[in-house]
């Protein structure tokens, strides 16, 4: 049983009361005394040649107080990749320039080349529509197979729409060829993974404020990790020192991977601010957020099984065009490579992988990591293929799992795609799975919605995943230009009260509750008494923030290790003042005692002497109360999960219900179930909407079809069942104090194949021959595959 | 410019606005109650829900010209006279109903304005009640049983299916 509101305790979150009440402080809700308001002039054209821009009728406008364009920002730097990947040939990655504001050549639709600052918004709004671009369109390059085809090039600097032509792993690569031209059996699949917004629902927002006393600067912005921002901007986009910036992410109104990325308009507010001599905001609109934050997936994928006759696995093989878009974004480059490739052994002990990637400049706005960020992809390329080999082989989609998977006396596992697996029961998930979806009596259930006149599909699925990112050293030779360790400071006040300032940043994830959970079980004390400090550069240690199902594992690893160091010292003190060798005082549940004896003193007393130290060993002791550390992982934690979906599918109309949903997940130690269970139920059904509902859509031309949510269809309420869960019982992290592997992405990795597998079996039920349809399954796309069938 | 005066959250408030000057930023940029958000531009992801004369009504789809007289209420008048959560909002803490938050403020402002007309609705009629609040972290589970309890109802069957 967990410690009353201790680790492991359903507590309810502290950070509600201010959200439900309307104190939430988002950066759009900060007013900065003397503000201005910027306002970004974008292209409506995908790609073209910006011959000249007039500002002079927007400088004249009321209020007006400058204007900037791409010309203001050529002597500084760009926003850079964060990873370097080279291609099969030892290439290194072609890194176009991605500066401020465009500069030359507009990119993408909603690629800013200007922008206003003026008194009011509106003011600023009017201005920019007078500002007068000669934009010369060219033909844009949208589709990736035409854009490595043809010779109309997005950057004309790097000659080729091909990023880079990665392997890997390479010298894996003639053996996989050669298992699968001998296999008994090969199964092969083409599909697209769709391309998504994140649609975090707070848009994107920025106030810069210059402060000419200190030549210094305040960023405050919506972001997921403020000492990233501030490093790009200090060290690559700017060049302000980075103790001259101050980075704030306050509250942020979720991210999903979509605030990791530094933004030009961060910068331009910065800029602007010390120009015109006023703090500079900006807040996003939705069709902005649609436009410029980057975008998600949009793999084009073969993928093939090789396999024996009685289904034991031999090989997978995938081809991979990756989609970056007009730019690199910061982790763009990690994400179709090493947080996709490395997964391409799924759960089981296949010998041979090989994956091939290559990653394609388009006309279209840049894509990174959102929740999942590679694994969704190599997740849904391993579940779908292998569905379709069950059905080949006529084996039971389950059994041809377990027949494949690790199992729980195989772990540590070294994964043929280059990982070392550090613990799993996979087998226990798809037994657990199977019991809470009740498989045995789906039949009646399919009997029953035939009935009414509906087909009934069930479909399951397994993934393994690798988060809690990342080992430094690992990460440095695979090109990381970042260590992905993290930092917590923990300060006992003197009146024995905590603040722990922590490298992560909290947007929904519920770290000022949870946190204090685990420091609390740790020193015996009330978790009331200790409060997060979370989002201000100025106030916590350097921490890489959150994303990667990172936060726990990594910077709540942190957390622990700087309490531990805090208990050490504090025994120190408490063996001081009890007039005992430190090796003689136990300390539980907030007390220390010397052992056998009844001699004890508080953990309150001894912050008190710390910080009065009258009669206090200042030879050996310093005073005070207070550290930090850094926790750099030693490997990815791997969460797993067997979830199960059942669907019914309308023949008349194609329309797809979602009548159940299990997810049965293997997060290891978990601190706070209701919590996680918040985070499985958000991502399942992120990927449900990425299933049936979700697409990003360009034209031939560039134009973004589905840029609001008029026409790009996020899952609502009514589009849903309840989600069950179940993550009783994991297996721990082995290389973390914790145990923790980290539970933010995996319902969003799970849940796509899942959806799609129920789809098929329902239309095969139906008698269709339908084997695959590429997401979303929209009413269209279904009704269309049966009447072809 | 048009001045107008309202009632909000009970207490008289008026100032000049402009024709174009929307009810949702005529309460988040001069009134300063910046609990009302602004998630989209095209009406249709409810964080900005408020009351206007007792109706739920999205504040970014009406002018603060259009408010003139009327008895507005926000996210920032919900809670008890004691400052403590109401019963919806306390039934969002106990049941994890929000985790960035951003949503919250239209999700109580349209679960308070269901209930008063709907005081115990099914499954079904929250979440088709709900299909003008968009939420992107909670996946609805836990917003529908947060409603659903508020109402006075049993939840306790819901977790496990």
């Amino acid at each position: 049983m967990p410690k009353d509101g201790g680790i492991g305790a359903s507590t309810t979150r502290r950070e509600d009361v201010r959200f439900l009440t309307g104190k939430g402080k988002y950066t759009a809700d900060i007013n900065v005394f003397g503000q201005a308001a910027a306002i970004f002039v974008r292209s409506t054209v995908a790609n073209g040649v910006i011959k000249s821009i007039d500002t002079s009728a927007a400088e004249s406008m009321p209020g007006v107080l400058a204007v900037f364009t791409g010309e203001d920002f050529v002597d500084v730097g760009g926003n850079p990749a964060g990873w370097l990947i080279n291609s099969r040939d030892g290439e290194p990655m072609k890194e176009p320039k991605r500066p401020v504001l465009a500069h030359g050549k507009v990119r993408h639709v909603g690629d800013a080349y200007a922008a206003v600052i003026a008194e009011t918004e509106q003011q600023a709004r009017d201005a920019a529509e007078e500002i007068i671009a000669d934009i010369e369109e060219l033909p844009a390059v949208i589709n990736m197979a035409d854009a490595l085809a043809g010779d109309n090039y997005v950057h004309d600097e790097i000659g080729t729409n091909q990023c880079f032509d990665w392997g890997w792993i390479e010298d894996n690569r003639a053996a996989t060829d050669e298992a699968i031209k001998n296999a008994p059996h090969v199964t092969t699949l083409e599909l697209v993974n769709n391309r998504l917004v994140p649609n975090a629902m707070e848009p994107r927002a920025s106030i810069g404020t210059y402060d000419a006393a200190g030549d210094s600067y305040l960023l405050q912005t919506t972001s997921q990790n403020p000492h990233l921002t501030r490093l790009l901007i200090s060290a690559f986009v700017l060049g302000i020192p980075e103790n001259k910036l101050t980075v704030i992410a306050p509250d942020v109104g979720g991210g999903f991977g979509s605030k990791i990325y530094h933004y030009g308009e961060e910068a331009l507010v910065l800029a602007a601010s010390k120009k015109v001599g006023r703090p500079v905001k900006w807040v996003a609109d939705r069709t902005e957020a649609f436009l410029s934050d980057a975008h998600g997936r949009d793999h084009v994928t073969k993928i093939e099984l090789a396999c024996e006759k009685d289904g034991t696995f031999i090989a997978f093989r995938s081809e991979t065009l990756a989609n970056v878009g007009a730019y690199l974004s910061n982790f763009s480059t990690a994400t179709p490579t090493f947080l996709h490739g490395t997964l391409m052994a799924g759960n089981y002990t296949v010998p041979n992988v090989y994956v091939n990637v290559k990653t394609v400049f388009t006309n279209t706005a840049p894509v990174d990591a959102y929740r999942g960020a590679g694994r969704p992809e190599a997740t849904y390329s391993l579940e779908r293929v292998i569905d379709m080999a069950a059905r080949e082989l006529g084996m039971d989609p389950v059994e041809l799992r377990r027949k494949n998977f690790i199992k729980a006396d195989q772990f540590p596992f070294a994964s043929a795609a280059g990982l070392e697996y550090d613990s799993g029961d996979y087998d226990a998930l798809m037994d657990k799975m199977e019991a809470m979806i009740d498989r045995k009596a789906f039949e009646e259930r399919r009997n029953a919605s035939e009935a009414k006149g509906m087909l009934r599909g069930l479909g399951i699925n397994a993934y393994v995943e690798a988060c809690g990112i990342a080992p430094s050293n690992l990460v440095g030779v695979l090109g990381s230009r970042v260590g992905l360790y993290d930092a917590a400071t923990v300060r006992v006040n003197a009146t024995g009260n905590l603040s722990v300032m922590v490298g992560a940043h909290s947007h929904g994830q519920g770290h000022e509750t949870v946190f204090p959970q685990i420091v609390a079980d740790m020193l015996g004390i009330d978790p009331g008494s200790v409060d997060i400090v979370h989002g201000d550069t100025s106030k916590i240690p350097f921490g890489m923030g959150t994303y990667g199902s990172r936060s726990l594992a990594v910077c709540g690893s942190a957390m622990v290790r700087a309490t531990e160091k805090i208990i050490a010292k504090a025994k120190k003190i408490a063996a001081h003042m009890l007039e005992a060798s430190a090796d003689d005082v136990d300390f539980t549940d907030g007390q220390f005692t010397v052992k056998g004896t009844d001699k004890s003193v508080s953990f309150g007393e001894v912050a008190l002497k710390a910080y009065i130290p009258h009669n206090y060993p200042l030879e050996d002791i310093e005073p005070g109360l207070e550290e930090t550390a850094f926790y750099d992982p030693a490997n990815f934690t791997y969460p797993s999960g067997a979830y199960a979906c059942e669907v019914e599918v309308d023949p008349e109309t194609g329309k797809v219900t979602v009548e159940r949903f299990m997810a049965c997940d293997d997060f290891g130690n978990v601190m706070n179930p209701m919590i996680v269970s918040g985070q499985v139920h958000g991502g399942v059904v992120q990927g449900i909407g990425q299933a049936l509902l979700e697409n990003t859509t360009y034209d031939e031309n560039g134009q973004l079809l589905s840029a609001s949510y008029m026409d790009y269809v996020m899952p609502r309420a009514d589009d849903l069942p309840f989600i069950a869960v179940d993550h009783d019982g994991g297996t721990p992290c082995t290389h973390n104090p914790l145990g923790a592997k980290g539970c933010g992405e995996g319902g969003a990795i799970g849940s796509p194949p899942t959806v799609v597998n129920a789809v098929i079996d329902a239309l095969q039920s139906g008698g269709k021959n339908v084997t695959h349809i590429d997401m979303p399954l929209t009413p269209s796309r279904v009704w269309a595959a049966m009447n072809n069938a | 410019m048009a001045s107008v005066t309202m009632t909000v959250n009970g207490k008289s408030v008026s100032g000049d606005v402009e024709g174009r000057t929307l009810m949702s930023d005529f309460l988040r940029n001069d009134l300063r109650l910046t609990g009302t958000h602004i998630g989209c531009d095209t009406s249709q992801c409810g964080a900005c829900v408020i009351h206007v004369n007792g109706e739920a009504v999205k504040a970014c789809t009406m002018f603060a010209v259009e408010a003139d007289g009327a008895d507005v209420a926000t996210i920032e008048g919900q809670a008890n006279a004691d400052g403590s959560l109401n019963v919806i909002q306390q039934a969002f803490q106990d049941h994890h109903g929000l985790q960035c938050g951003f949503c919250t403020p239209g999700m109580v402002m349209s679960a308070a304005a269901l209930l008063k007309e709907n005081p115990t609705p099914t499954e079904r009629e929250v979440r088709e009640y709900l299909e003008g609040n968009i939420c992107r972290c909670t996946g609805y589970h836990n917003i529908v049983k947060a409603i659903m309890a508020a109402s006075g109802q049993d939840v306790s069957a819901i977790a496990a299916e």
